[in-house]
């Protein structure tokens, strides 16, 4: 199994844009991506409401995990795009 | 002719016959359960998602973007197993789905600020898919024949995403909020808004309105002259405006810093984009606010970084935590008190609790060091002059150059000499020196007319705090409501007010009046103010004395 720690980049934190971006990313990966807050129990990285209720504001530390060939390459890319911020284009 | 307030959110002024947006049917109180509820319930959010992304070709990108999200929104795995689960459990497939969305929908609000403003995305998809589950017609706006002002609970953001720009002329909505999809599409649209109409529930289809997206206000039957008069006169104030920009100064060229209220990061970003000198009141609670525990320095720090930003080369007037019994911290609350406006608030608190400012002021520094904004620190609620001493040392010892106090406390105003000289500036809190000094409770709505900033006593004590600053040479502002006012706004010039805050939308017409009028003559308008018996007279010697061309744009 591997996991991720990244910290969330986007300025006003993981809200319907950033949330959006992560789920489509995710949602390439050929295996189930759990995200979670620290601490906090796991749920889907292919629901962006669930990801939302999260609450994950920007600065705030966010795991991610998942298990299978590849598992490691996909994680890395997707903690990259947390990390980044999601908001800098015109929010919509 | 009725008028009530709403908040402006799109410029300008409209006028037509209501049309109200269907709210979404309700399931059955009793809805029977079904053998194919995971059925139905997968089949009713699919034909919603496919409704919205098949306009998405017809409209714009952003409201494309928004079409797609809420489609998103409507395969979203939680929703959808979160419904299935409800009526696995025995619930109808309309009920079942409406607690799933509403389940999601208490989450985002409790989460507050710009994630319960998606709270109405969700809604907006549940209520279309219970209406494909009861086969009634889709919620939302009626197909449109003729021209109208649309008035809805709130818009959802597809609805508005997709309206008929050549039919709507303006739109009112009962909640939302500056960062809602209304308010943000509908200035794109240019189309007029103004929202959190409470009194909108109650209005009719094919009652005539009149909005005015830029004051928030709301006329109910209006005549046509007096929608006639409301156009000329924005059309004269926004050509007016156009030919003032730039810092705050009288006719004779007196400095008045124009400065903006900000409660927040997303405030701070808007306010960044006007045309201000800076920030006259940044107001801190919302970093304590929804914690639960007491923010760390580098979580303070981080945050007032961002609010410093957009202002790099200008001015940002800090306020230290302004909490007390009414709005109690979960971790620094002293308990229940009999008075809370009286009791242990604002920098009472901080002395009850000083790491907790501490804190803040490290953070303060931290931030201001890592930023182009000149950053002046003040406390809320300072009684006098130990205090302001006490208060001062602490902000210099954590390396914060320029430390002020509010003035808001008529002691403090009346001995505003003595105060005055242990900080380096002072900013007059307008609605609670009104409170205090007519002992009269802002909560209190029938007191209204009491807390009047115009009330003759309350600038009487205003002079005082000025002369008080002028005595040590230190400067005094307005970080008020009334600052926002134009005919105060010259009143407060002429008592000798170097600065006015307020919020970033008003500052335009202040500058104005302020350009219009030289030093004597503000000074002149104050004695006139002072002179009066009444607020209402005092308001009304002003506007009777000021410059022609203000008054008519007013």
């Amino acid at each position: 199994m591997s996991t991720r720690t990244v910290t969330i980049g986007s300025s006003v934190g993981l809200h319907a844009r950033p949330a959006a971006i992560f789920v489509k990313a995710a949602s390439e990966a050929t295996m189930p991506v759990t995200i979670a807050k620290e601490g906090g129990n796991p749920v889907s990285a292919n629901s962006m409401i669930a990801i939302m209720a999260l609450g994950a504001k920007h600065g705030d530390a966010v795991v991610l995990t998942a298990e299978g060939d590849g598992a490691d390459e996909y994680l890395d890319s997707l903690a990259a795009l947390l990390a980044t911020d999601l908001d800098a284009e015109p929010a919509s | 002719m009725t008028v009530v307030q709403g908040l402006g959110v799109s410029a300008g002024i409209a006028f037509g016959p209501v049309v109200r947006v269907g709210r979404g049917v309700r399931p059955p109180d009793t809805e029977a359960a079904a053998s194919d509820a995971e059925q139905q319930i997968r089949a009713a959010f699919e034909s919603v998602a496919l409704d919205l992304e098949s306009r998405v070709g017809a409209v714009e990108d952003t409201a494309a973007g928004i079409l797609t999200a809420t489609a998103m929104l409507a395969r979203d795995p939680s929703l959808i197993d979160g419904a299935i689960a409800r009526a696995n459990g025995g619930a109808g497939p309309a009920t079942a789905i409406d607690g799933a969305t509403r389940e999601f929908m208490d989450q985002f609000t409790a989460l507050g600020g710009y994630f319960a403003e998606r709270a109405a995305d969700l809604r907006d998809v549940g209520d279309r898919a219970i209406a494909v589950v009861l086969g009634a017609p889709a919620p939302g706006v009626p197909p449109l024949t003729d021209e109208c002002v649309l008035v809805a609970y709130d818009l959802a953001p597809a609805e508005t995403a997709t309206l008929d720009r050549t039919k709507v002329l303006g739109i009112i909505t009962q909640v939302g909020g500056r960062t809602s999809h209304t308010a943000i599409l509908a200035a794109q649209m240019n189309i007029p808004a103004v929202v959190k109409v409470t009194e909108a529930e109650d209005f009719t289809d094919g009652e005539l309105v009149m909005i005015d997206g830029d004051t928030g206000s709301v006329h109910l039957q209006p005549s046509q002259e007096t929608v006639d008069a409301r156009r000329a006169r924005n059309d004269r104030r926004a050509a007016a405006l156009s030919h003032v920009s730039g810092p705050g100064a009288t006719q004779d060229g007196k400095q008045v810093k124009l400065l903006a209220n900000i409660g927040g990061v997303e405030d701070a970003v808007a306010a960044g984009k006007y045309d201000v000198e800076g920030v006259g009141l940044f107001r801190t609670e919302f970093v304590f606010l929804s914690a639960a525990t007491a923010p760390t320095v580098e979580e303070q720090t981080e945050t007032y970084r961002q609010v410093f930003a957009p202002f790099d080369g200008r001015r940002v007037v800090v306020r230290t935590l302004d909490a007390g019994a009414d709005k109690p911290l979960a971790f620094a609350d002293l308990g229940a008190e009999e008075n809370p406006a009286l009791g242990r608030r604002g920098l009472r608190l901080s002395a009850e609790l000083p790491d907790l400012l501490d804190a803040q002021l490290e953070a303060l520094a931290l931030a201001a060091a890592d930023t182009g904004a000149d950053v002046w620190v003040m406390a809320p609620m300072v009684a006098d002059a130990q205090e302001a001493a006490w208060f001062a040392r602490r902000v210099r010892e954590n390396g914060l150059r320029n430390v002020g106090v509010m003035i808001e406390i008529p002691a403090a105003a009346l001995r505003s000499s003595h105060v005055l000289a242990e900080v380096d500036f002072g900013s007059l809190g307008t609605n609670d020196l009104a409170q205090y000094t007519m002992a009269a409770d802002r909560m209190q709505g029938e007191l209204a007319e009491l807390l009047d900033p115009w009330q003759p006593a309350v600038l009487d004590v205003v002079a005082a705090a000025c002369h008080g600053a002028g005595v040590n040479g230190k400067p005094m502002g307005v970080c008020g409501e009334s600052a926002g006012d134009p005919l105060m706004a010259l009143v407060l010039a002429g008592l000798g007010c170097s600065s006015l805050s307020m919020a970033p939308s008003r500052v335009p017409l202040v500058r104005f009046a302020l350009s219009r009028h030289t030093f004597a003559q503000c000074q002149r308008l104050a004695y006139l103010a002072r002179s009066a018996r009444t607020a209402v007279d005092a308001r009304e010697a002003v506007r009777a004395e000021v410059a022609a061309d203000l008054a008519s744009i007013l």
